[in-house]
């Protein structure tokens, strides 16, 4: 008894000596995607909350749902984290808005590498970065006598080799559903063969062409040494496939290493789960991935008192060092005084080898929509890599004339 | 009924109906005439915690004045009706003159989207509406036939299939037919091919939603059929029996042309319905290899970050256009039998 009663004072004085941020009145609202880091994130913005009511929605379909809650006026949501890509969206549809005199007046703590800024205007704040990275099972490759893959193509040759040891049926995996994680397969590797998706800066398509081709080969040849289901594996089924020890060597996001390497599941497989700098491809010498950023925006459609109390709660979560000192192994957090461990090894080799980070541009989510679903039928072994690749095109042009882009 | 009290029954749900589904399809069919306004694209300078370079963003400024100025954005007229995503004219033309054979032309019209989603919804409704049918028709005749006793509880087991919600039910064989599924796995046996994988290959993904949709939909059709059995008048069957009349004879001469309006109301319903196809795509994570116009609407409406309100709305209006046209033969043969029964 008396110790609980400790622990409910401790409780008590902790929460209270953490709410420093004094919030009086507004109310938060935020949308975010469902990942460990963005839960600790909100949690920690939910600790200076003061009187203001505070609301949260953690949803892996978080991209369905922004731009039409946001569009409301008043819009459903006060906060909306996004990435790279997603704040795209928003900003064509003019529906966040600039901070910069919240961060002038409250961003004490953040650092001026976190904002991003268009055209001076500071549109969202960064606390995390993200890539996708090689993941591999050093027991099954010391066993095979395989090297650590540094290309691609050694990724093929070393799946090869455990495939014809025996060891597995389908010893690579990467998250190949078919929509928007295939296409961003191929966003990857089309990069690191140097790839442009649009011709000089404008908005015409530009990947039918011999780098799109060899991209398209590399992607098949990985498919064709991954669990025959791919199309239909997300990056938490391929983490389940990891977990079951089915494979040896695979591609995943940075962000998902901390549920995979916690204590649940097999000990041995999470001993020997390493996670190495992200693969080059076809010759390039930067790395056939794109760098990531995680961010939070303020709804445009929204009083200037709960943009206020949002920035403030939101801006004292993304310069907590407390935070980022607790939850070091969750992500490579972009906070002042985070010491990267050994989790964070995949994005910090990633910016080492000078990744590019997923193009920012307003047409990129119709190429990226197009991608999703025309390349299909290429994998499936039904259409030539030509062909697709002139699908992807059309498929984008049609599109893009309807948005105006061309 | 007097046509007076007809009018004052229908009324309020005459009303909701324009309410709730008339307007938006007038609205839907407004908004497919419309294209977003040509985006005024302007060079800033974007800095991110990778670094700072110079890059496109839409111009809000100018873009919110003309948006002010033409709300439903730029008249398109049949332009989206037309293009690549959707009928895409120009393309199959094109197709048509440059192809040597017949066979050449459809492969490639087949692999349009619009078209690619059209031949999975024919081919679903062809394939499944008849099943449903004689399925439910078969289930309905032997459960009439049985003891009266065990037929509540067997009632109650065959409607099972229609109480459980269609994701899940979709999601239970998704797992069932995985590469380490029960069927999935037996089947790696069974073909003597271990990288055989049912969700991969397009011609099984069909079979199995095909199954899928009898499987879901039959109990419709047996419960409406096992209700209308209910009503067929005894004397016929027995004087019938006593002429020495087969049990197939009987189902034939006097059961079927008993219940046939219901069968025609049952085939009508289930063509709308299947038409519609949409929950198992998504159950089975099956949208690459098959895909139906409502997943197409689904897709321009969701799955893009960038949200293509014409080309869906242009797709739904279609879609209606296509429930028309196949059900027309059912509405013209059961208004013609209207007009000589009276």
């Amino acid at each position: 008894m008396k110790k609980i009663l400790v622990t409910l004072l401790f409780l008590l004085f902790g929460t209270v000596a953490n709410a420093d941020c004094n919030i009086k009145s507004g109310s938060i609202n935020i949308l975010a995607n469902d990942f460990p880091a963005l839960r600790t994130l909100v949690e920690t913005a939910k600790e200076c909350k003061g009187s203001a009511d505070f609301k949260v929605t953690h949803s892996a379909e978080h991209n369905k749902i922004a731009v039409p809650a946001l569009t409301a006026n008043p819009s459903e949501f006060s906060v909306r984290v996004a990435a790279n890509s997603s704040i795209v969206p928003l900003m064509n549809a003019d529906l966040i808005r600039p901070m910069n005199d919240l961060v002038k007046k409250y961003g004490k703590g953040i650092q001026e590498s976190q904002l991003i800024t268009i055209d001076g205007k500071v549109m969202a704040v960064a606390f995390m970065a993200n890539t996708q990275h090689l993941y591999v099972r050093t027991d099954v490759l010391e066993e095979n006598g395989i090297a650590i893959p540094k290309t691609y193509e050694e990724v093929v040759a070393a799946a090869e080799k455990i495939r014809a040891a025996g060891k597995m049926k389908y010893p690579y995996a990467a998250a190949y559903k078919a929509g928007w994680n295939l296409a961003e397969e191929f966003v990857n590797m089309y990069i690191g063969h140097g790839g442009e998706f649009f011709k000089d800066g404008g908005a015409q398509p530009n990947i039918n062409n011999a780098k799109g081709v060899a991209t398209l080969n590399m992607l098949k040849k990985l498919a064709d040494l991954s669990n025959p289901d791919y199309l239909t594996h997300d990056s938490e089924a391929i983490k389940v496939e990891w977990e079951s020890g089915n494979v040896a060597i695979m591609t995943l996001w940075a962000s998902r290493s901390g549920t995979l390497l916690d204590d649940e599941g097999d000990a041995k497989i999470t001993a020997a789960t390493k996670l190495v700098a992200p693969a080059t491809v076809g010759g390039g010498n930067i790395p056939a991935a794109t760098l990531w950023w995680d961010g939070f925006t303020l709804a445009k459609n929204r009083s200037d008192a709960d943009a206020e109390a949002s920035f403030r709660a939101m801006a004292h979560a993304a310069s907590s060092k407390e935070m980022v000192a607790k939850a070091a192994d969750q992500a490579v957090w972009l906070v002042e005084g985070f010491v990267p461990g050994p989790k964070s090894v995949g994005v910090i080799e990633a910016v080492k080898m000078g990744a590019k980070p997923y193009p920012m541009l307003p047409q990129m989510g119709l190429m990226h929509g197009a991608l999703g679903s025309e390349i299909v039928e290429f994998l499936q072994g039904n259409e030539s890599a030509e062909q697709a690749l002139k699908d992807v095109e059309a498929a984008y042009i049609t599109k893009a004339k309807e948005q105006g882009f061309l | 009924m007097p046509n007076r009290s007809f009018f004052w029954f229908f009324l309020p749900a005459g009303l909701a109906m324009i309410l709730f589904i008339g307007l938006p399809i007038i609205s839907t069919g407004i908004q497919s005439f419309y294209a977003q306004h040509d985006q005024i694209l302007i060079e800033v300078k974007k800095c991110d915690p990778f670094g700072c370079k110079t890059s496109v963003v839409v111009d809000q400024e100018a873009t919110s004045k003309i948006k002010e100025e033409k709300p439903l954005g730029k008249f398109n007229g049949f332009g989206t009706y037309i293009d690549r995503n959707h009928l895409a004219s120009d393309q199959v033309s094109e197709f048509w003159s440059e192809s040597k054979s017949v066979g050449e032309f459809i492969g490639k019209v087949g692999n349009l989207p619009f078209y690619k989603a059209l031949v999975f919804t024919l081919t679903y409704c062809v394939i499944v509406t008849p099943c449903v049918l004689l399925l439910g028709f078969i289930i309905a005749l032997s459960l009439n036939a049985i003891s009266r006793k065990i037929r509540g509880p067997l009632i109650f087991g065959t409607i099972l299939p229609m109480i459980v919600t269609p994701l899940v039910g979709s999601l239970v064989l998704f797992w069932m037919i995985d590469a380490e599924g029960i069927i999935g796995a037996n089947l790696q046996i069974l073909m003597d091919d271990p990288y055989l994988s049912v969700k991969s290959s397009k011609a099984l993904t069909w079979i199995t939603i095909i199954i899928y949709g009898v499987w879901h939909h039959s109990p419709f059709a047996f419960v409406v059929f096992y209700a209308a059995l209910q009503t067929v008048p005894q004397e016929p069957l027995e004087a019938s029996i006593i002429d020495g009349a087969s049990r197939f004879q009987r189902v034939k001469h006097i059961v079927l042309p008993h219940i046939y309006p219901v069968v025609t109301f049952v085939a009508l319903i289930s063509l709308m319905d299947n038409f519609r196809v949409f929950e198992p795509i998504i159950g089975f994570s099956a949208e690459g290899s098959a895909q139906s116009l409502s997943w197409l609407i689904y897709d321009n409406l969701v799955n893009e970050e960038v949200i293509l309100f014409g080309s869906a709305a242009a797709t739904s209006i279609m879609t209606i256009v296509g429930i028309s046209i196949i059900l027309t033969p059912v509405l013209l043969r059961t208004w013609k039998e209207f007009r000589t029964n009276r």
